[in-house]
Formats: structure tokens, sequence, C-alpha cells
């Protein structure tokens, strides 16, 4: 033991770190954190990543184990470094991505005081974490951190906070080895056979069935991606994923039929509308997916597998809860299916799917892109052949987004076959998330294409971050759709405010080419849509980070859209369909 | 299956045992203030001889939905070991302490009193012109008590919030 004891409390947080599998760490340093940093400078198992602010920390970390399945580690100081990091827990938080956030504190007796860089730390992150902890002796350090490895990855996933006051990384103190069990965080993955057999007699009954796939299967992990596949294949029930869910089934399979919701396919959203049961996996009914929830899917019977029972009759009440990791309910599902020899109901099912395939003939996401020379980029061109090229070289491919238009039209566009591939911000939606997150992802592949498709606005959010892409030298793709406008707020003043454009144009923005030069890495520019496709090839044959400015046509909107407070099956089409009437009420106006 | 049309608002008491550790009181109230849910009454002690383990009796209005996404709520808290909707599974006893202040002399002292005997309450004070009583029972006892108090001179009312066990040999 006594040997243990020589152990200073950053010495057994940096041990405990390793013991849980951690390879990087992406931080910050700043005084309440020096300890550690020391402790770093002396040892090799650990990596760690400088970013530029710790918002772009959190986002690294949350793109490390997006693609990965592993628990992405943040390690920053107190007072502004703590709360730097809030924005990307509230992300993580509500994406649920495991993410661990190391941060500085003050020495335990200033705690209180106002001391320099102080904050509340685990009062400001407790509404913003899965679970926070403040240690206050060096002997609790180590269980403290494998206790927050385990609610980090476990059940839901979500991020931890571990506040650390200074004194606490000084002390000496005896490390501890992992716990077996949780005092009380055991959440429940195994479904409950009844309730597996209550499923697939619905599922059996379907005439018209749906399946509607999330997030959750992506984080169960790539098995539950195959369950997914196998089961649908099954059963040949049609499927839509959400923007969270986007790989969790190949996009390329004829059953598969688009992302859903606010700017999903029609074919998706109307078979949302129309189906008589559904079959919710590791998807939360989110408002983005709903639209009006008192007419979203009327007509069916409902069935709704999630990790987390407080997901389960939160929004949309349903008649069969199936409270279990997503990987193991499709496993059991799959068993059950076969075990279960009541017939299905052929003809009702093949009628379902002649009325698809008429509304998947509408082809909702045509747009029409003039090829002549010096014509205007359509953004969704620009994505379509970013994906048509990219998928020709045959590489390992991830792509990261910012939020709004560009975001939608990546969903739409770019097509996923495996899961861990897509990394957005989806619950939160934060502007500015894309560049340190693909910065992650490299990281954690550095062989990999990684490819950030931003927005002008977005990327220039956490810009900053091209300083470390350069630093490390991350190869890391910036794909910018520059409409000059913050573009979905542009749409929404369109549609919603009489065409107000009210502060969502952005003036005097960077050279993007030569902000590219400055942060040591490669500009280039298509301004016309026979520049397109030699751009998209100089930056993937450039071997460092690139910055692609895309100026695409400013007033293009994305369609389909469900308005705010409409249902599934009042949607507006773009222009290349007949007008639509879709009108927006009141009550739709004051949802976000 | 709880419809999302029910509007029926029901009283529930809701008793959650949880690590008594710093934090987890501030984790439950901020769940409650940040979902927009009502607290009624809420009390909160250690409960077993290490005093690891608190116990906190919250009592909430809502709709069947909110109550049970109330339940899952708490329920997905790292350091909640259980929680139990006292008014669904069974019957329950659920009592409450209030120490009441009346100041006054004369007749209306006198009747203060009188009530107060009526009332089982017990005199935990007195000067030659107050009274402290204590009461306990369940709430509306303690409303209908303090209510006629009011005339007789009311200066002042603490109350603890209830505490709650299921009737019968179930623990939570």
């Amino acid at each position: 033991m006594t040997a243990e004891l020589t152990q200073t409390g950053a010495e057994i947080l940096l041990r405990a770190l390793k013991d849980q599998g951690v390879e990087v760490i992406f931080g910050y340093p700043g005084g309440a954190v020096l300890p550690i940093y020391d402790a770093l400078f002396n040892q090799n198992a650990i990596r760690h990543v400088l970013v530029r602010q710790e918002g772009g920390a959190v986002h690294a970390a949350e793109g490390y184990a997006r693609s990965t399945g592993k628990v992405g580690v943040v390690l920053v100081t107190s007072g502004p470094g703590a709360t730097n990091a809030v924005t990307g827990l509230c992300d993580a938080l509500m994406d649920s991505i495991p993410v661990i956030c190391l941060t500085g504190q003050v020495p335990t007796h200033l705690i209180g005081n106002d001391a320099f860089q102080e904050a509340d730390t685990t009062g400001i992150t407790r509404p913003a974490t899965k679970h926070n902890y403040l240690v206050k002796r060096s002997e609790d350090l180590a269980r403290v951190v494998h206790e927050a490895f385990y609610v980090a990855r476990s059940g839901r996933p979500g991020p931890v906070v571990i506040d650390l006051p200074k004194d606490i990384l000084i002390n000496k103190a005896p490390y501890e080895e992992a716990a077996t069990q949780h005092r009380s965080y055991r959440p429940r993955t195994e479904p409950d056979p009844v309730e597996i057999s209550r499923a697939v007699a619905l599922l059996k009954s379907a005439k018209r069935p749906m399946i509607y796939a999330g997030g959750g299967v992506i984080n169960s992990g790539p098995a539950a991606a195959a369950a997914l596949t196998k089961f649908a294949r099954m059963t040949g029930f049609p499927i839509t994923n959400t923007l969270m869910g986007l790989g969790c089934y190949p996009a390329s399979d004829p059953q598969f039929l688009g992302m859903l919701g606010m700017h999903g396919t029609y074919e998706a959203n109307l078979a949302m509308h129309g189906c008589d049961v559904l079959l919710n996996v590791g998807a939360r009914f989110d408002d983005r997916v709903t639209g009006r929830l008192n007419a979203f899917s009327q007509g069916s019977r409902k069935i709704h597998v999630d990790i987390d029972s407080s997901s389960i009759n939160k929004n949309v009440p349903v008649e069969v809860p199936i409270v279990a990791d997503a990987g193991k309910a499709l496993e059991a599902l799959l068993t059950e299916w076969t075990a279960n020899r009541a017939p299905v109901d052929s003809q009702a099912q093949g009628a379902w799917w002649r009325q698809i395939d008429q509304w998947r003939a509408k082809d909702s996401l045509k747009f029409v892109q003039d090829m002549k020379p010096g014509s205007i980029i359509k953004p969704q061109y620009a994505i379509q052949r970013l994906y048509e090229i990219t998928k020709a070289m045959g590489k390992e491919i991830f792509i990261t987004t910012e939020v709004g238009q560009h975001q939608m039209w990546a969903a739409q566009y770019f097509k996923f076959e495996l899961p861990n591939r897509w990394m957005t911000s989806g619950g939160l939606g934060t502007m500015g998330y894309g560049l340190p997150a693909a910065m992650g992802v490299q990281v954690a592949h550095p062989d990999a294409l990684v490819i950030d498709i931003a927005g002008e606005a977005s990327i220039l959010m956490n810009i900053q971050e091209m300083g470390t892409l350069s630093q490390y030298r991350l190869p890391v793709k910036a794909f910018i759709l520059n409409n000059q406008y913050m573009g979905m707020v542009r749409q929404w003043q369109e549609l919603l405010h009489g065409g107000r454009y009210s502060e969502s144009y952005s003036a005097a923005l960077p050279d993007f080419v030569k902000l590219a030069d400055a942060f040591h890495a490669k500009g280039l520019r298509a301004e016309t849509v026979d520049q397109l496709d030699d751009v998209i090839h100089a930056m993937l044959a450039c071997p460092t980070a690139v910055i692609a400015d895309i100026a695409v046509d400013p007033k293009e909107n994305c369609f389909p859209m469900i308005p705010s407070g409409a249902a599934h099956n009042e949607m507006i089409l773009g222009p290349e369909h007949e007008a639509s009437d879709a009108a927006v009420s009141d009550q739709g106006l004051a949802l976000v | 299956m709880p419809s999302p049309t029910d509007t029926t608002q029901r009283s529930a008491t809701i008793s959650v045992l949880v690590d008594n550790e710093s934090g987890v009181l501030a984790r439950v109230i901020g769940l409650f203030s940040g979902r927009g849910y009502n607290i009624d009454s809420l009390t909160v002690a250690p409960v077993d001889a290490e005093g690891r383990l608190s116990r906190i009796n919250v009592v909430t209005t809502g709709t069947d939905m909110v109550i049970e996404q109330i339940k899952a709520q708490l329920d997905r808290l790292v350091p909640v070991h259980r929680v139990s909707d006292l008014s669904l599974e069974g019957p329950h006893v659920a009592r409450e302490m209030a120490l009441v202040k009346v100041v006054g002399v004369g007749e209306k002292r006198v009747e203060a009193l009188r009530i107060a005997d009526t009332f089982r309450a017990r005199v935990v004070d007195t000067t030659v012109e107050s009274f402290v009583f204590e009461l306990t029972g369940a709430s509306d006892k303690l409303d209908a008590f303090i209510e006629l108090m009011r005339e007789l001179g009311l200066a002042e009312v603490s109350r603890t919030g209830i505490a709650a066990l299921a009737r019968g040999k179930r623990t939570i």
C-alpha cells in the first residue's frame, strides 16, 4: 500500500483513464488543471489534442465517440473553461453521446469564495449532463472516474462531468480498481419476452407496417444495425430513419424510404401517416419527426423500443412499450418472428408497397441543376456530386455537418450504408458542431476521409479549430455550401415571415481561401457549376486540411418541408412540384 | 396506455429513495422546475442507520401521462434507488406536522386553546399573549385547523410537508 500512496490525484486520474481504455483527450490547459497537464507530460499512454476553445473540445470528443462507439474525453480548466464546455455537454445530452468532461476547480478550501476562475460547475452543468460529480477527497478519485465511465456509456449514453478541485489533484492517495456493480444505476437492457411476443403478434397482423429507426440503434453498436437490417429484410417492411439514425439501415436498400420528419421524404412521411402498425426502434417521437402531435400517425398501433423508459409515452402513447437495448430487442424480435407461425397478410402488404411506390414516384428530392457553364451551383447538386465522387473512391468516409439547410441537404442527398459514419447535431441543433466533430473523427480514424459539410455561417462559430487541424496535421475537408445567408433562418423568414430577412444576411464574410491559407491549410473555391467537380477532386487529393468554398444559389430552399404545426400529410414540396397551399397557422408560427 | 387527450389532473404522492449525497435534492428539484412539473409538498431526510440513504417524499399534481413521466424521469437519475407512487400502489398513510403561532388575549385565546384541544394539538410554547401549537395529521386536517385559527389571532405557520408510507408490510 505504501507504494500506492506515492501517487498524486493527477496520477491516479490518468491511471484510471488508462484503465478505462482512454487513448486520447481533447483539452485546453489552465491554472486549476496544471497538475493534470504535468502528469500528462510525464507519460505516453494517453495522447492530448490541444483545441483552440473548450467548446471545440467537447464536439471533438463527440465526433470521436460517435465514430468509434467509445467514450470521448475532454479536459478543461475551471471557470470559463467549464462554462465554454456547456453547449457541447447539452449537445451530447440531447443526442445521447457518451462523453467524460474533466473540469478543473479551485482548491476545496476556496470553493464558494468567488475565487479567481471559480464557477459552480456542478450547479451549472447539472441539467446539461446525465450526471456530474464534485470530487472532495483524493481517495474518492479513482472510484468516481470508473463510475463516471460506467454511467456515461450504460443505458442511454450521455455526458458526465467530473469537477476536480486543484488540491485533490495534488494530494496523494491509494488507487482503486473499478467496482463490479453500481449501487443504484443499473439500467434495464433485456427486453420483456411478453412484450416481445405481443409486438410480433401485432407486427404479423399488419396490413400497412412501418419501421421507424433512430439513433438508439447506432448507440447500441454495429450488431444492432445488422440485426435491424436482418429484421427488415425478413419481414419485408418499409423502413425510415431519423436524422440521428441515418446509417443504421443501408440507404441503397429498396426497402429504405429515406429520412422522415420536417425535411424528410414524401414517401417516408406519408407512410408514417398511413401505416397501421408502427415499430419504433431507438427513436423518441421528437417534434421534428412527428409534426403536429394530434395528427401524427393516428391510424397506427404502436410499438416502441427504447432503453430510456422516460422516452416511452412522453409525446406519443404506445400500445407495446419495450424498455431494452435496441440490439437485444431486435435479436429477440427476430427469434420471435421466426417462432411465431401466424401468417402475414401479403396481399395487403403488396397493396401497401404499391401505394408507397406511387409516393416514391413523386421524387420529392427532385431538383433542377442548370449545367450550362457559368451557371450557379444548386446546393443539392453540390452534395450529390460530393457523394458520387467520394463513393467512387471506395475510401472509408465519415461526414459531419453544422446546423441548417446544408445539414438537411446532406441528410437527404448523402447516402449512408453503415452506422457511425454520420455525425450531426440533431437534438440541440448546435451551429459550429461540424468542424470540431470532424476533428475528433479524424483523430480516431487517421486514414479515413472526413468531411464537414458546412454552411458559411455555422463554420465561423468554431473556425478557430482550423488551428488544431493544422497543428496535428488532421486532413479534415470543410465543404462549405456558401449562400451568404443563415439559410434556414432565411427560408423561415421567406415562408413564415413575409420575406422580411431580418439579420439573416452575412455581410463581410471572410475570404475562405485566404482564411484556409492563414491557418496553413488549403483553400479552394467553386463559383460556377463547371468548376464544382474539379474543386471536389482537388479537395480530395489534398493531403492537408482543406476549406472548399462552394458558392451556391442563395435563394434555394430546403424541401420537402412539413411547416411547423402541420401534419405529415400537409407537407410542402419544392418548386419542381405542383403548387401546394399548405398555410401555417398562428399556433404553428409560435413553434420553433 | 395513458391518453394524451385525458386532461384530468390527479394528485400523486411519490416516494424516492436516493443516495444521501450533496446535490441530490438539487437534481430532483431541478428536474421538476426544468420540465415544468408542480411540487405541492416536499420532504427529505436520511432514513437508514448509516445515513447513506435519504427518502424524498414529493406530492405533485398532473395528468396520468405527466405523472408517468415524472416517475420515469426520477427513476433515471443516477443516485436514485427506488421510485414508488404511493397513491397508485395501494393504500398509504401521509402525515404532516405544523407549528402554528396564535397571538391574542381574552376570549379569543381561550377559544384557540379549546379548538386546539379538539384537534389534539399540543401547546409547545406559551406566553401570556401567545401560543405555539404543534399539530400532526393529514394535510387537510392541518388546513382546517389553520383556517379556524385565522380569526383567533393566527400569526405564523411552519409546516413540514408530508411524510408518507405504504400501509401494511409493503416497503419501497
